[in-house]
């Protein structure tokens, strides 16, 4: 009896603007030019937050923090996307998202700078939103059971859940695809491929020929988009959500992008790629393409792109203000949280630590 | 009343809630069609729904993440490990987001959420079916665990697990799930958590156990009580939160005591509670505290275990050794 072939995939590639900011028309998404225009400071003010960061990390300002610059387009058009009731689950690079799904600028500054307080957002901000996950790959599952209940209510409320190129290599990412999948639960995957996992190479990461087709395994549809194309991102998310509405479960999209700068401040980039490795990228970044499309198209001039810039940088002037004047919050925080009640050996341990704070004062 | 195993009384503490709070779920492998391998979750895929006792993929770190995910968005899941051996996989959910989520955000995102899964030895099962690890549990703090000694209060401290704001790890003597029946009340009871229970009254020593160790215990108890003494037995139930006042109370009034545990000797459950009445009850101490436990090797395969778990003899012998000295 002769073989037959039960199966056959492909994986398809999405470019809608490229690194010249030439758009093709026949993908271009329908969108209206004040949406146009605030997916583009979204990411703007994502960048110049970033630049601010790193210059305060410099200067011992803030702790270690993870960069996200030329990695602004897959959160941002995802958020631009999302509707406000669907669930924001991030990994740690998706500044521009966060911001665009109303998380203040001081949020992240506070986190970067050991403060619990960053992850305690407005209600309407926190209610889809879930904080900073560092343990890489585990929100994957938690997507799946928030799509799980989502599905359950019946009323359209969809997951978008990011992780990197690395999390991919993790048992928490494919069993959080595969329950995704097995529950058709309405969450839209999204993997930014930035190519590096602190040191090591994508094509060190995993022998797949692109992260798209690890979907593939879980039957959901794949797609790679350029991850430096805000509208290629755009289009894929917005299908994958509409999807996920209709009911028609999870997808996935690899979106792949570059790591222009360090994985976190504490770390060295020229201990394993070249200056010239990075330039290359540098000339593909989001924000010039961007720029360029929006100038194309009579909605962006130089006299704009100064005005954005100057009224952002003053947004994040009076944010590190409002950072800086902060008096430290109270010591004793965790032993709120512990639990939803106190237990009488925790709260001794409690009144304990007090006594020891007034004795170091008083030292 | 009608006397169930604990089994039953698991079963029926699940049911009932899930009858009370439609945000109550059961998910985990075979928990639904099949009603779980020790038959827990028995008859609730056919009273409540695939969608509500929920046959998952085979893989622990997703059943708890995706419970995580459930518990955040406002449902109540029970998920089962099918034994606590297989459990391990899981610990980074537990530790990296289960019990952290409260503190990270300050309350605003919880994991009300219980964790079940059956431990110990003693039931003739394969490598990795019978060890007891409720201490390394005991370590990550936002998480509670619950260890019931019998079916009546295996059912209330479900409830109570359930019920409860914070993520619970609930242990379940297997070796005790059917050797015993208990009256249980039909209507609802539930028993506190963080809090242990003094099951005999006495002032002569005090014995602490939990969870399968708790009836070899009370054997113990009855032979030595039999020569004139009169011994104090406290039940734990709860590992952590630890109610250490209880047992503190109870040794400043006896001045002995004595820790019958399943689990390996170091690191456990006993050592922890020697340190808290070293901290308070230490200058009524009148004996060391003695700690009957099992050995620190590799959990012996069931053609041996029998003597590794603390048997009667040696909890008896013991209990006369520390009120003797």
């Amino acid at each position: 009896m002769p073989r037959k072939t039960l199966a056959e995939f492909k994986i398809e590639y999405l470019q809608v603007l490229d690194e010249n900011g030439q758009v093709d028309r026949d993908l271009e998404p329908d969108l209206a030019d004040d949406q146009l225009l605030r997916l583009y400071r979204g990411m703007v003010r994502a960048r110049e937050l970033d630049q601010r960061m790193l210059k305060l990390q410099r200067q011992g300002r803030i702790g270690t923090f993870g960069p996200c610059t030329g990695q602004e387009a897959p959160s941002t058009a995802a958020a631009l996307a999302m509707g406000d009731d669907d669930w924001f689950v991030g990994a740690f690079r998706e500044l521009g998202g966060r911001l665009m799904r109303g998380e203040p600028l001081t949020g992240t500054l506070y986190f970067h700078n050991g403060w619990e307080e960053g992850n305690r957002l407005a209600p309407e901000v926190s209610r889809r939103m879930l904080p900073f996950t560092i343990i890489v790959a585990s929100q994957c599952l938690h997507a799946a059971g928030l799509g799980f209940a989502a599905k359950r209510r019946g009323q359209g409320e969809a997951v978008v859940c990011f992780m990197g190129d690395g999390a991919t290599s993790e048992g928490d990412f494919h069993e959080g695809l595969n329950f995704a999948g097995v529950w058709k639960a309405p969450v839209v995957f999204v993997s930014q491929n930035n190519q590096w996992a602190i040191s090591v190479p994508r094509e060190k990461q995993t022998s797949s020929r692109t992260i798209a087709q690890k979907g593939i395994a879980y039957d959901m549809p794949c797609l790679q988009v350029d991850g430096n194309d805000a509208l290629a991102c755009y289009v894929a998310v917005k299908e994958a959500l509409d999807r996920a509405r209709r009911g028609e479960g999870p997808s996935f999209i690899e979106a792949v992008t570059y790591r222009l700068l360090m994985h976190t401040t504490a770390d060295d980039p020229r201990k394993y790629r070249t200056e010239a490795q990075e330039q290359i990228w540098w000339q593909k970044e989001p924000l010039i393409r961007f720029q360029a499309y929006l100038t194309g198209k009579g909605l962006w001039d130089e006299a704009k792109e100064e005005a954005l810039r100057a009224e952002l940088r003053a947004e994040v002037d009076a944010a590190v203000q409002e950072f800086e004047a902060q008096a430290p919050w109270p010591a004793d925080l965790p032993f709120d949280h512990v639990f939803a009640e106190k237990h009488p050996s925790i709260e001794r341990q409690h009144q304990e630590f007090l006594a020891s704070l007034k004795e170091e004062a008083d030292a | 009343m009608p006397k169930l195993t604990m089994v039953q009384a698991i079963n029926l503490a699940l049911r009932q809630e899930m009858a009370r709070d439609e945000r109550v779920l059961v998910m985990g492998e075979d928990v639904g069609v099949d009603g779980g391998v020790f038959r827990v979750t028995d008859g609730l895929h056919e009273e409540f729904g695939e969608d509500r006792a929920l046959d998952t993929p085979l893989a622990e770190s997703g059943i708890l993440g995706a419970a995580i995910g459930m518990a955040i968005a406002g449902l109540r899941p029970v998920a089962e490990m099918q034994f606590s051996g297989f459990s391990y996989l899981m610990v980074g959910q537990w530790e990296g987001n289960a019990t952290r989520m409260r503190s990270r955000t300050q309350g605003q995102h919880t994991c009300p959420l219980v964790v079940r899964m059956p431990y110990g030895g003693g039931v003739r099962a394969l490598e990795h079916h019978s060890e007891s690890r409720e201490s390394m549990y005991a370590t990550f703090p936002g998480g509670k665990v619950v260890i019931p000694s019998g079916p009546r209060n295996a059912r209330a401290l479900m409830v109570a697990s359930i019920r409860d704001e914070d993520p619970v790890i609930f242990m379940e003597p297997k070796h005790s799930y059917r050797s015993f029946r208990e009256e249980v009340p039909e209507e609802p009871e539930v028993m506190p958590i963080g809090k242990a229970v003094v099951e005999r009254a006495g002032s002569d020593l005090t014995v602490v156990a939990w969870g399968a160790m708790m009836r070899p215990t009370l054997k113990a108890v009855d032979e030595v009580a039999a020569d004139g003494v009169s011994l104090e037995v406290i039940d734990l139930l709860t590992i952590s939160p630890l109610d250490s006042d209880t047992i503190c109370e109870s040794v400043k009034k006896t001045g002995r005591c004595v820790i019958v545990q399943e689990a390996p000797r170091s690191f456990g459950v006993a050592s922890e509670i020697i340190a808290r009445l070293n901290d308070d009850a230490l200058l009524y101490l009148e004996a060391p505290v003695k700690r009957l436990t099992g050995y620190d090797v590799v959990t012996p395969y069931f053609g041996r275990e029998k003597s590794y778990i603390p048997p009667v003899s040696r909890i008896v012998n013991g209990l006369r050794e520390t009120l003797a000295f």
